[in-house]
């Protein structure tokens, strides 16, 4: 160690915060993810069902983790032809 | 109304232990009738940082499993007649605590107490939920250090889903009480500061503890540090993190110990 390093300490701190805010959002993430992935699949489903026929297994929800962004990945399969149901417009004739 | 605190942290070694005890004291002091709770089994050490360790004749244990009743197991402070400790038990297994027991305990201090701290086991197993499990109110204890705030981050989480509060629907109050906090350091950027910590965990602020020879001389003589010399710098700290606790608003100060120039430049201190 030189005398220049005893003069002029290792900030460090910031490093810690960084490392901690990074890490912290991954963990909440992934701590309420498998649960979350759940309740969107669900709550999708029954939206698209309002409207369309649809099987309960062809509603696919994945959650992708990234640095920056993570991406929510929805896909819905409709089997041909596309069976709109009837309930909406009778209720919005009645 | 009795209100159910619970000390927690993740992390071991961070000031539960302490703190419960300085709080209690400190709750005491102004008036209340306080129990302070070990949930400690099998490392039970309330005991022994209040300095009744030789007065233990029932326990925690002991009552939930109706063995003995609550007032023979609650142990009477001897400097604060309003101060009360029912220990942990240091010989069985912490499996004996039940929850359904640990419940009707709890309600049975309710009636007796205006507060009940529990102080909790580290970790997050069984003895911590339990410990967490009837609060009205949490502390998570934090050192300004990545583990402890990873883990208090943790624990957070905890009591907003796994507390009769937060299963019942209702808000679980939590507050952060920063220990072993070096402001001189943290000035230097060789720790975090109290603004880095709250940004990070973003719970409201119940008090700073300064790191301070007195908090070690307090459990050597086994005197809560609010009660052996009200005037140290972390005994202040406690005491008006006690007294926010009761709601009282009180400016919070980021204490600085005061220290001589000789130990300044001769002192050394523990890790």
């Amino acid at each position: 160690m030189t005398i220049f390093n005893f003069f002029k300490p290792q900030r460090s701190a910031p490093v810690a915060r960084d490392r901690l805010q990074i890490l912290l959002q991954h963990e909440r993430v992934s701590a309420g993810a498998s649960d979350l992935i759940g309740v969107l699949r669900e709550e999708i489903l029954a939206v698209i069902a309002r409207h369309v026929d649809i099987p309960k297994d062809n509603v696919q929800v994945k959650m992708q983790r990234g640095d920056a962004v993570s991406t929510l990945e929805v896909e819905i399969e409709l089997p041909n032809p596309i069976r709109r149901r009837q309930t909406d417009t009778k209720t919005a004739a009645a | 109304m009795s209100q159910v605190l619970v000390v927690t942290s993740g992390k071991g070694g961070v000031g539960k232990t302490t703190s419960t005890a300085a709080i209690g004291a400190a709750l005491a002091m102004n008036g209340n009738k306080v129990a302070v709770v070990d949930f400690d089994v099998g490392l039970r050490n309330l005991d022994l940082v209040m300095g009744a360790e030789r007065r233990v004749v029932y326990d925690l244990i002991n009552v939930v499993q109706g063995e003995a009743k609550l007032q023979q197991a609650l142990i009477r402070d001897k400097r604060l007649d309003t101060l009360f400790l029912l220990p942990a038990s240091q010989t069985r297994d912490k499996d004996a605590l039940t929850s359904e027991g640990v419940a009707r305990v709890m309600d049975e201090l309710r009636e007796h107490f205006d507060w009940i701290v529990c102080d909790s086991p580290a970790g997050i197993e069984r003895g911590a939920m339990l410990a967490m499990r009837h609060a009205d109110v949490a502390v998570v204890v934090t050192n300004p250090e990545v583990s402890s705030v990873r883990d208090s981050d943790r624990i957070i989480g905890m009591l907003d889903a796994k507390t009769a509060k937060a299963e019942r629907g209702e808000y679980m109050e939590k507050h952060l009480l920063l220990t072993r906090y070096d402001a001189a350091r943290a000035e230097r950027g060789q720790m975090l500061k109290v603004d880095d910590v709250l940004e990070i965990l973003s719970i409201p602020l119940l008090g700073i503890i300064p790191e301070s020879e007195a908090v070690l001389n307090a459990s050597n003589v086994g005197c809560p540090v609010t009660l052996v010399d009200g005037d140290s710098a972390p005994a202040k700290a406690y005491i008006d993190a006690a007294r926010r606790l009761e709601g009282e608003e009180i400016p919070m100060v980021v204490p600085m110990e005061r220290r001589g120039l000789m130990s300044k430049l001769f002192g050394r201190r523990a890790a």
